[in-house]
């Protein structure tokens, strides 16, 4: 809709914050389906990473349950292998990265001075394709009473040939697994080139790439890792489906194939993968420790070019998930090396956080906390990887509890601790208003002591030889009391997270708008907009003179940004349902080849319909009008 | 090719040194009680396990220090520049120092060289090829126990490994159907058992004593039971051992009742016994099961309870355990558990 300057966009009723009092039950819910404005996906995002969030933390409680003594049978050693399987791929894929995605999508736009993604309709299909990924993989644990073979997938996140071919899991699992992340490789595909052409060409006047905010260049980055891994985890999985379906034999040595080329092509992927965790999670603490220093990011190219960098030595590393497959010693000393080089790029960010915080007026918010939480437990997580970067040592640690200790320092401690800080300092953006500081404290506090209270005896258990995945265990090893503890520091995490949802709950349902523009004096493009923002972010596109526009504005000494006074035009994506069509049919296209490992023409006529279906979309998509 | 002295064994003389330094992870590994755990990573029984724990020492107090530097700035940072509220001007605006970036990037690449030259170095070491006479065994993974093939000696067990002590083994890591991981950690470290590859673990055990070992790589059901152990000896006992497996059993075996109801039990389709007609190569071989000190990839202890226990129902004890519940009757089982026993 081409409107002109200035003008309030109140002939959007389903996309305007102003009439939402108006609309009835069901046209808002539509207004919801049928949005393409990026921040209503970014909450859409954000809402459904929480759900599964809270379900990955169900499953893994379980799991403690199970370990919390040895020999113990809440669940049977089938049950507890879907677990950890849907614990691990819950968290990575539904958990970490769509809320990493839920920020790209809302802050990108602002911080860069856009009024929305370059391709808003395809920003919908991504999260529309993501939800439904994430329903196919949990669908399993709906379907389990009523058939009587294994449909939750079991094979490990990491999903290792052969034991995931036909001849070792013979049921529907490993299909759901296949079907379930392919869905989501989609999606985040399409968000991925999305951003990386929103990133290059909606910039405001003035935005060159060194101004842009840390957290922009991050997204940035983890977009390119995103586009370029995976692809491999796509052709891996596209030969474990020939292999299951067709009978080829891409992972079996009777036929000639090679269990390896999994192991490869997966790590390729996935060691990328780690990165598209921590990186997001790095922008935001590299935007919360300035703030709340109120000093700049100390040697910010620095910590920008450490980014590309990590990212870039991500694609040579990831044979260290395979010390022990016995590459040779040529290969193993050279993945080692390429292993600690990582270490370096790591370091010089931690140590431009420390001395961003040196010698700054710091203010202890819940944000801040969970930033300074990060930096501390990345650190040890960062501490421990270069222990098993040696293969020698690797030999021992590798799937034991030493492990998982040290991957939850990154993953929990590092990436779900910055994502918090996010929330507590974007949510005042986002809706107006606050969350609680008091509770907030409280909640870093006993998500702190939960989390170390957890993972740290993990370090022990596992140098005590504790295997990983295992559902049970003797007594007399020395393994009863750490596992006693770490159950305990599960339940403590639930509860901060309880804490946490509660008062998310109690905080969105208050009425009033509280928020200023800028409440915590920060410098970037986003905290020129209202708060919450309008559906066209900015009024007047704003020039930019600095990389910190809004804070060299109030504080000097150069002008930060103006608003010229153009007579722009203000274009606003119209509401579309065809990006939600056709997600539906693209995965019910996959889902159809699910059905056809075990009824195979019913699945190829499902399969046929679901793509006239999507076919159909894309037409219709393609010839609604834009404007 | 033979080495006088290899650069492993003289490293593994300075194993003393190695444990000293692990110390900080051994006080934590004290407080809950791993001392006892002969899975303990922690201490080192071969020139392998030695060799990995100097390094594994070296990290370990380069690790310290690094944590103690970091968490040290940030809590000193915390508390000396937390704002007070009342003060009236802006911090200093400090952008970077170029000098200061390229000493915390130059600092970290001297400190991975200390890690990096002695890893690197025992990666070719530990890699190397065995040496002529060293003990062959082949390994194989099964789901879910392990099989120990001794070709030069020319038999076969399963699940419980002699080894002499001094001599060099070379274990041929093996697998048939999905990955599993051999995993002992105080004398061999681990690899993984690769359908359609043969990977290597070379060491020299320096300490008689029984070890644990267990399948490290997820393997499906019964990943969390398939555990073996490995009894280093004395080179007489382990030859005396090996002599005492590789005998076919006495030929009055074949005309025992216990026999008989083992094979109208069809065991012997699955079961291999030397010296009868029972020839099963799917489950583990049972020659000389009598003489193993456990069973069921070393869950269970070898005693009569256990195995009628097992016999009943092996699912029971092992969750999705290959071998079917035959639905023996009391009687068989009464029959073929003093059998299975009497195999010394």
């Amino acid at each position: 809709m081409a409107t002109p300057a200035h003008a309030e966009p109140a002939d959007h009723p389903a996309e305007s914050s102003a009439a939402y009092g108006e609309m009835s039950f069901g046209k808002w819910i539509l207004s919801w389906i049928m949005t393409s404005d990026h921040k209503r996906i970014g909450i859409l995002y954000g809402l459904s990473a929480l759900c599964f969030f809270v379900m990955g933390g169900i499953e893994a409680l379980i799991i403690r349950t199970q370990l919390a003594q040895p020999g113990q049978h809440i669940v049977d050693a089938a049950t507890y292998n879907a677990l950890f399987t849907m614990h691990g791929t819950t968290m990575i894929f539904l958990g970490v990265m769509p809320f990493s995605a839920a920020f790209f999508n809302y802050m990108v736009p602002l911080q860069i001075g856009a009024r929305d993604v370059i391709f808003p309709r395809l920003n919908a299909f991504s999260y529309w394709l993501f939800l439904c990924g994430g329903i196919v993989l949990n669908l399993p644990f709906l379907i389990t009473p009523f058939v009587d073979m294994r449909v939750i997938p079991d094979g490990g996140w990491f999903g290792y040939a052969t034991l995931t071919e036909k001849a070792y899991t013979p049921g529907a699992s490993i299909d759901f697994w296949i079907c379930g992340l392919q869905i989501l490789g989609i999606a985040s595909m399409a968000a991925g080139f999305n951003f990386i052409v929103t990133i290059f060409n909606l910039r405001a006047p003035g935005m060159t790439m060194l101004r842009m905010p840390v957290f922009t260049w991050m997204t940035l980055v983890v977009q390119f890792l995103v586009v370029l891994a995976f692809p491999c985890i796509t052709i891996a999985l596209v030969l474990l489906l020939f292999d299951r379906l067709f009978g080829t034999h891409f992972y079996m040595p009777e036929g000639g194939g090679d269990p390896l080329l999994w192991q490869h092509l997966f790590w390729l992927f996935g060691h990328p993968e780690v990165y598209i965790l921590i990186l997001p999670a790095m922008g935001i603490v590299s935007e919360v420790l300035p703030t709340f220093s109120r000093k700049p990011l100390f040697g910010a190219p620095f910590v920008i070019f450490s980014g590309i960098t990590i990212g870039l030595l991500g694609f040579g590393v990831w044979s260290h998930h395979m010390f022990t497959t016995g590459l040779g010693a040529a290969a193993d000393a050279s993945f080692s090396v390429s292993t600690m080089l990582i270490a370096i790029p790591t370091g010089v960010k931690i140590f431009n956080w420390l001395a961003t915080i040196w010698g700054g007026q710091l203010r202890l918010t819940t944000a801040m906390l969970f930033s300074l939480g990060f930096v501390c437990m990345f650190t040890m997580g960062g501490l421990s990887g270069i222990m098993h970067a040696s293969p020698p040592v690797d030999l021992q640690q590798q799937d034991s509890y030493f492990v998982v200790a040290h991957f939850h320092y990154v993953l929990f401690g590092g990436a779900v601790f910055g994502l918090l800080s996010g929330i507590y300092y974007w949510f005042p953006k986002m809706s107006g208003k606050f969350l609680s500081e008091s509770w907030g404290r409280w909640i870093f506090g006993v998500l702190f002591v939960g989390f170390n209270t957890t993972f740290f005896p993990m370090h022990i258990v596992g140098a005590a030889g504790m295997p990983r995945r295992i559902y049970t265990y003797d007594a007399g090893l020395g393994w009863e009391i750490p596992n006693m503890i770490e159950t305990v520091g599960a339940f403590i995490i639930a509860f901060g997270v309880l804490l946490f949802i509660i008062d998310l709950v109690r905080s969105i349902r208050r009425k009033e708008l509280v928020a200023s523009a800028n409440p915590w004096d920060a410098s970037s493009l986003e905290w020129l907009c209202d708060s919450p923002p309008k559906v066209h972010n900015f009024d007047i596109t704003p020039m930019v003179y600095s990389e910190r526009p809004v804070w060299d504005k109030n504080h000097g000494p150069g002008p930060g940004y103006s608003l010229p006074d153009s007579h722009e035009h203000i274009h606003i994506p119209p509401p579309s349902i065809w990006p939600l069509l056709l997600a539906l049919s693209v995965a019910w296209f996959l889902a159809s080849w699910l059905m056809a490992g075990q009824w195979f023409e019913f699945g190829v006529c499902s399969a046929i319909t679901a793509a006239i279906c999507g076919f159909t979309s894309c037409f219709r998509w393609f010839l609604e009008p834009g404007h | 090719m033979r080495i006088p002295r290899s650069p492993l064994a003289s490293r593994a003389a300075s194993a003393g040194r190695s444990i000293a330094a692990v110390l900080p992870w051994l006080g934590l590994a004290l407080l809950t009680g791993c001392n006892e755990s002969t899975m303990s990573t922690f201490e080192g029984h071969s020139d392998l396990t030695k060799s990995i724990l100097d390094i594994y020492g070296t990290i370990t107090w380069i690790d310290t220090a690094l944590f103690i530097l970091v968490q040290g700035v940030l809590i000193v940072a915390v508390i000396k520049f937390r704002a007070t509220g009342k003060e009236t001007e802006l911090p200093e605006q400090v952008h970077g120092n170029l000098p200061m970036e390229i000493g915390w990037t130059i600092a970290p690449v001297l400190i991975l060289m200390m890690i990096a030259i002695p890893t690197v170095s025992l990666i070719f070491d530990s890699q190397a090829q065995a040496k002529d006479g060293a003990l062959i065994v082949n390994a194989t993974g099964k789901q879910w126990w392990f099989q120990f093939g001794f070709p030069q000696y020319n038999f076969e067990t399963a699940n419980e490994l002699h080894i002499p002590l001094g001599r060099q083994v070379d274990i041929r890591l093996q697998s048939d159907n999905v990955i599993h991981a051999f995993w002992a950690p105080q004398i061999a470290a681990k690899r993984d058992m690769i359908p359609g590859r043969v990977n290597h673990i070379t060491f020299t055990a320096d300490k008689i004593g029984e070890y644990l070992g267990q399948c490290a790589e997820y393997c499906q059901d019964s990943h969390a039971l398939m555990k073996f152990r490995i009894e280093v000896e004395s080179s007489e006992d382990f030859e005396k051992w090996a002599k005492a497996q590789a005998t076919p059993q006495a030929d009055t075996v074949d005309d025992s009742e216990g026999y008989k109801a083992f094979q109208g039990a069809t065991c012997v389709a699955c079961h291999a016994i030397d010296g009868t007609n029972a020839q099963g190569h799917i489950g583990p071989s049972l020659t000389h099961v009598g003489s193993r000190k456990r069973f069921a990839a070393s869950v269970l202890e070898m005693n009569e309870a256990n195995l009628k226990l097992w016999l009943k129902d092996p699912s029971a004890v092992k969750p999705g355990c290959k071998m079917p519940n035959l639905k023996l009757t009391d009687e068989q089982i009464n029959t073929i558990v003093p059998f299975l026993q009497s195999l010394k």
